[in-house]
């Protein structure tokens, strides 16, 4: 059977092998993002290693090791435990819905002792892409076109997103709900569903209005016209534009954005850190971490198509895409085409929580790339081992 | 079909869809960047140096106001106040701890520790809060000893207008205070902090010369408004000095002469040129409570006073003009066709009609010619003369004497007077004239007002010469004009700057313009017109205001000069007072003693020195004290003997005299 030729080809590999199987070059692609990351930190601190850049470049030392440890980590292990990884991670975002520390007007973080504070939603939007790989990988094309096999993984979708609409965290509730509609996607639900679903919740939108935050409203309404309102909830997005726009073509030079080091940047280590790059390095620099994103994504799209499973088809190209929506969400909302949703650059911006689960992420597609020529059958069995 | 196969196409062609979808995605980011970083990146460049770069005002330091001499009336003095930054204050506890520690070296109330920490919630933390201020220098070393435990306190130095004569010189002066709402004009400087504004006086009138024109500190501030470094700096043009025509030592003896009256104003002028040497009214306050911010409680006292310490009687005290008003009528006569000779016979009063109009002499005077009626005021004559030339011919001459018409001096608050004519009472009363009431006119009752400054100008105007001699202030103030307004650029160039100077060169041409005026040695004089009475007529109202003072029955003869070769001549006068002012009524005064004080007559005298080559005017104001003769011939004499002493007019040995024939007066 052409099953059992793969197997032959594909026998039990060493930990050497393993090692020699890694993406490099992603891993590469990885590190000159949050290179760049650092550099802007370094900016933003005026020119200092402290208090962001230097804590930043632990954390990815530590996180990197942990990425290629994971990566070596037998796909059908993942496999078998992504349910209890998925509930491990839903399980703190219910702590933080019962005990989350306070931070800018939503409770988004859990504290934990010596290391700082936590943000399980971020890690929550690749256990989620995990979950789904799971439990699409045993569905043939048949079995995903009967309704009633959409019940649970759109109740594993759900869970998590209402949970971090709650906080309120919009951009991580849009990330977490395209992830699971890419994973639907990818896993070959028929197209009119996804139509009906769409008209469904267009004609549900004024309910959702009627549910969202007065900061939240403030934020679409200013979406429309940020220059009517300088001082107000557009001060952000018309600073940033400004900076920006600042910037130019090349950029007013490294630490050199008044902008940024007048604060008049909003969260400039942070969700607002590609404003800055920006203003440094202007249009030439924008498009230079663009293209490293776009490689990154181009990478892990090759990645998805090269895996010979189901399981680390969807597992890559859940994660990439996901990842893709920090990109675009926040490039976006920092040039003003989207409402200030608060979502972090994947790699770049300060903070551990992201960096973690965006690694976590990347760890998932290199381990994906390295059992590549698995083969692996419906129930998580490798066949014929 | 292989179920997995077509589960992988399925992936893979979606998937690819995904691959596209954010490959356009990303190329949509990089046009919107394109957009912003190229296309507007001029208009937001733009924008985020607005962001960076502020404006601030400097405030220029005030003018200061000297007198001939040049000596100071107004000036500038540092200020010290202790200010509390919070942040800074942090690194101690904050800023309670410290106000704490603080409060053991100076004094502080519970008061201005709620206000500092009221203060210190609603303002950034970088912003100074001022804690106390007018310091003493004992307190600043204290604090300044003390600083390593005061961490955020530092002592700041400002400015503050001082008056070092106080209330000598307080209505002349005027003073400054803080700005009101009334005061903006949309000058930018009106509105920096602790700003000061002149509010009265020469302050006022010429405030604009004063507060000379703002510098601009060019800085670039963070997004909270805290200054990260001075990029550029514009020094802006200090105040003009103003020179006041006013003499210092003859206005402080002027002040210490009247000081034991209640109520009471001198105004000292030279005829010829119109300087203003002394104006003084009393009672006076203390300009220095304005400019350190006066409380309430001291505030309702001044305005509440009886006596009316604010207001600066020599320009707005209005007072019926009395006897001394009999110089303009017999003026008007001798215009009007009646000469020196014209004979009366008083038999102490006049009848018109049913009525009998009193002379202040019972018994009556006898036969009276113009001389002999100035000399001993004789009412009779002047009624008779009055009822000949008729009340708008005197009212006529009288305004060509500077009486009814402000005399326009430099200064706000300033009222006209009143000479009635005919067609006033006709248009303002509604009532036809009577003969009566020409009679009164002609002994400067009845509806005439005079201010003791048109009395000054009145008397000049006799004395000199026959010139329209107007009263000045100030010498003038280059690039100003004597409304105390901004002349326009052509006006400005007269004064030795020339078109193709710069501002800065123009300044300097008209400061040094300024400088060059040296009121001791300058004998310019304004170019006033002629009168246009015959110079015989003033000649015999001079003679007998010569007689008033030196003549055997003058009403002034105790009150000459006591100098061997100087006299002066005058006018003594008692005015009725027929009603109580309105701002005694404010004041409720009730007290036996003081009705029957504001019942009283007003004394009043005007004279002129010397009387051989007459050089000064003066105006003296007695409130309530009856007598011209008794209560300000006396004071017009010291006044004028110390005026002619400073000017260098009497020697030295005046002095010797003084006891001789002060023993006589």
């Amino acid at each position: 059977m052409a099953l059992r030729h793969g197997e032959l080809r594909q026998p039990e590999m060493t930990l050497g092998q393993k090692i020699w199987q890694i993406n490099w070059i992603m891993f590469l692609l990885i590190g000159m993002c949050v290179g760049v990351g650092l550099g802007m930190q370094y900016s933003a601190a005026n020119g200092s290693w402290d208090p962001w850049a230097h804590s930043q470049l632990t954390k990815y030392l530590v996180f990197s090791l942990g990425m290629l440890i994971l990566a070596l980590v037998d796909i059908r292990i993942l496999m078998r435990y992504a349910y209890i990884v998925y509930i491990l991670s839903f399980l703190l975002l219910v702590v933080v819905e019962i005990k989350g520390a306070v931070g800018g007007g939503a409770t988004r973080w859990i504290a934990i002792p010596f290391i700082g504070t936590f943000q399980p939603s971020e890690l929550m939007k690749f256990t989620l892409v995990l979950a789904l790989a799971r439990y699409f990988h045993k569905l043939s094309y048949e079995d995903v076109g009967r309704f009633s096999v959409l019940i649970v993984p759109a109740l594993l979708v759900a869970a998590p997103t209402l949970l971090v609409l709650r906080q309120p965290d919009l951009g991580t509730a849009i990330v977490l709900c395209g992830g699971g509609v890419v994973m639907f996607v990818l896993a070959g639900v028929r197209w009119w569903k996804f139509a009906v679903v769409a008209i469904t919740g267009l004609a549900a939108s004024p309910l959702i209005w009627s549910m969202m935050h007065p900061y939240q409203k403030r934020r679409v309404l200013v979406l429309l016209n940020p220059e009517s309102d300088p001082l107000g909830s557009g001060y952000h997005i018309l600073q940033s534009k400004i900076a920006m726009g600042a910037g130019g073509l090349v950029g007013r030079g490294f630490t050199k954005g008044s902008q940024s080091h007048l604060n008049f940047l909003p969260e400039k280590q942070t969700d607002f850190i590609f404003t800055m790059l920006a203003e440094e390095f202007g249009l030439i620099g924008c498009l230079a971490l663009m293209s490293l994103y776009l490689v990154l994504m181009v990478y892990g799209f090759g990645i998805a198509l090269r895996s010979r499973n189901q399981f680390g088809r969807l597992l890559a190209m859940g994660c990439i895409v996901t990842f893709s929506f920090y990109v675009f969400i926040n490039i976006a909302m920092v040039m003003g085409v989207i409402p200030v949703v608060g979502l972090p650059l994947p790699l770049v911006s300060y903070g551990g929580s992201a960096l973690l689960a965006v690694m976590f992420g990347f760890a998932l597609i290199m381990n994906v790339y390295v059992h590549r020529d698995l083969r692996i059958g419906r129930q998580g069995e490798s066949n014929g081992l | 079909m292989n179920p997995d196969k077509t589960k992988a196409k399925v992936f893979t062609r979606r998937a690819a869809l995904f691959m596209g979808g954010q490959t356009l995605v990303m190329g949509g980011l990089g046009a919107r960047l394109y957009y912003l970083q190229v296309l507007e990146s001029e208009r937001y460049a733009m924008l985020a140096e607005e962001n960076r770069i502020n404006f601030r005002l400097i405030g220029p330091p005030r003018g200061f106001i000297v007198d001939r001499g040049g000596d100071y009336l107004a000036i500038n003095v540092q200020n010290y106040r202790v200010v509390l930054v919070r942040e800074q204050a942090q690194a101690a506890g904050g800023i309670e701890a410290v106000l704490e520690k603080l409060a053991k070296l100076i004094d502080l109330n519970e008061h201005t520790v709620a206000r500092v920490l009221k203060e210190a919630q609603s303002r950034l933390a970088f912003v100074p809060i001022t804690v106390a201020e007018n310091l003493s220098w004992r307190d600043v070393s204290r604090i300044g000893v003390n600083q390593p435990d005061l961490p955020g306190v530092s002592i700041d130095v400002g400015q503050i207008r001082h008056y070092p004569y106080g209330e000598n010189m307080a209505h002349v002066v005027g003073y400054v205070a803080a700005v009101s709402e009334k005061d903006l004009t949309g000058d930018p400087l009106l509105e920096l902090p602790g700003f000061r504004v002149g509010k009265n006086g020469i302050e006022k009138h010429y405030d604009l010369a004063l507060r000379g024109t703002s510098g601009t500190s060019k800085v670039e501030v963070n997004a909270l408004g805290r200054v990260i470094r001075e990029i550029d700096r514009q020094e802006g043009q200090p105040g003009r000095e103003i020179r006041l025509t006013l003499d210092m030592r003859l206005q402080e003896f002027t002040a210490n002469r009247l000081k034991d009256e209640k109520a009471a104003s001198v105004v000292v002028m030279d005829v010829h040129n119109g300087d203003v040497l002394a104006l003084v009214s009393v009672p006076s306050f203390d300009p220095n409570a304005f400019s350190e911010g006066i409380g309430a409680a001291e505030w309702q006292k001044l305005v509440k006073n009886p006596y009316g310490p604010l207001t600066n009687k020599a320009i707005a005290g209005q007072y019926a003009p009395g006897s001394t008003f009999k110089v303009a009528v017999a003026l008007a006569a001798l215009e009007n066709g009646i000469d020196e000779d014209h004979s009366v016979y008083c038999p102490g009063y006049m009848e018109l009609g049913d009525r009998r109009f009193h002379c202040w002499k019972h018994h009556g005077h006898g036969r009276m010619d113009m001389i002999t009626a100035l000399e001993q005021s004789c009412d009779v004559w002047f009624y008779d003369v009055a009822r000949r030339v008729g009340v708008d011919r005197i009212a006529q001459i009288c305004n060509r004497l500077g009486l009814g018409v402000p005399t326009e001096i430099e200064m706000l608050g300033e009222r006209s007077g009143l000479i009635p004519t005919r067609k006033w009472k006709r248009d303002e009363r509604g009532q036809p004239w009577h003969m009566g009431e020409t009679l009164v006119v002609g002994i400067g009752q009845g509806f005439v007002l005079t201010t003791p400054l048109q009395l000054a100008v009145m008397t000049a105007r006799i004395v000199n010469g026959g010139k329209a001699v107007r009263p000045r202030m100030t010498f003038p103030v280059p690039g100003f004009g004597l409304d105390g307004k901004p002349l326009s650029e052509e006006v400005q160039l007269e004064d030795g700057t020339s078109e193709e100077m710069s501002p800065e060169q123009k300044l300097v041409a008209a400061t040094e313009a300024a400088g060059s005026i040296n009121p001791l040695t300058d004998t310019t004089r304004p170019d006033f017109e002629d009168t246009g009475f015959h110079p015989d007529h003033l000649e015999i109202v001079l003679r007998g205001m010569d007689a008033v003072v030196n003549g055997v029955h003058g009403t002034a003869r105790k009150s000459a000069l006591r100098f061997a070769d100087l006299t002066m001549g005058g006018k003594t006068g008692t005015s009725q007072v027929r009603r109580i002012s309105q701002a005694e009524r404010d004041a409720g005064i009730r007290s036996g003693d003081d009705i029957a004080w504001r019942l009283r007559d007003h004394a009043l005298f005007v004279g002129f020195a010397p009387v051989h080559n007459p050089r000064y005017a003066v105006s003296v104001v007695v409130e309530h004290a009856e007598g011209g003769s008794r209560a300000a011939a006396p004071v017009a004499r010291d006044v004028l003997e110390e005026v002619l002493r400073l000017q260098g007019f009497a020697t030295a040995d005046a002095k010797a005299n003084d006891t001789e024939t002060g023993g006589a007066g």
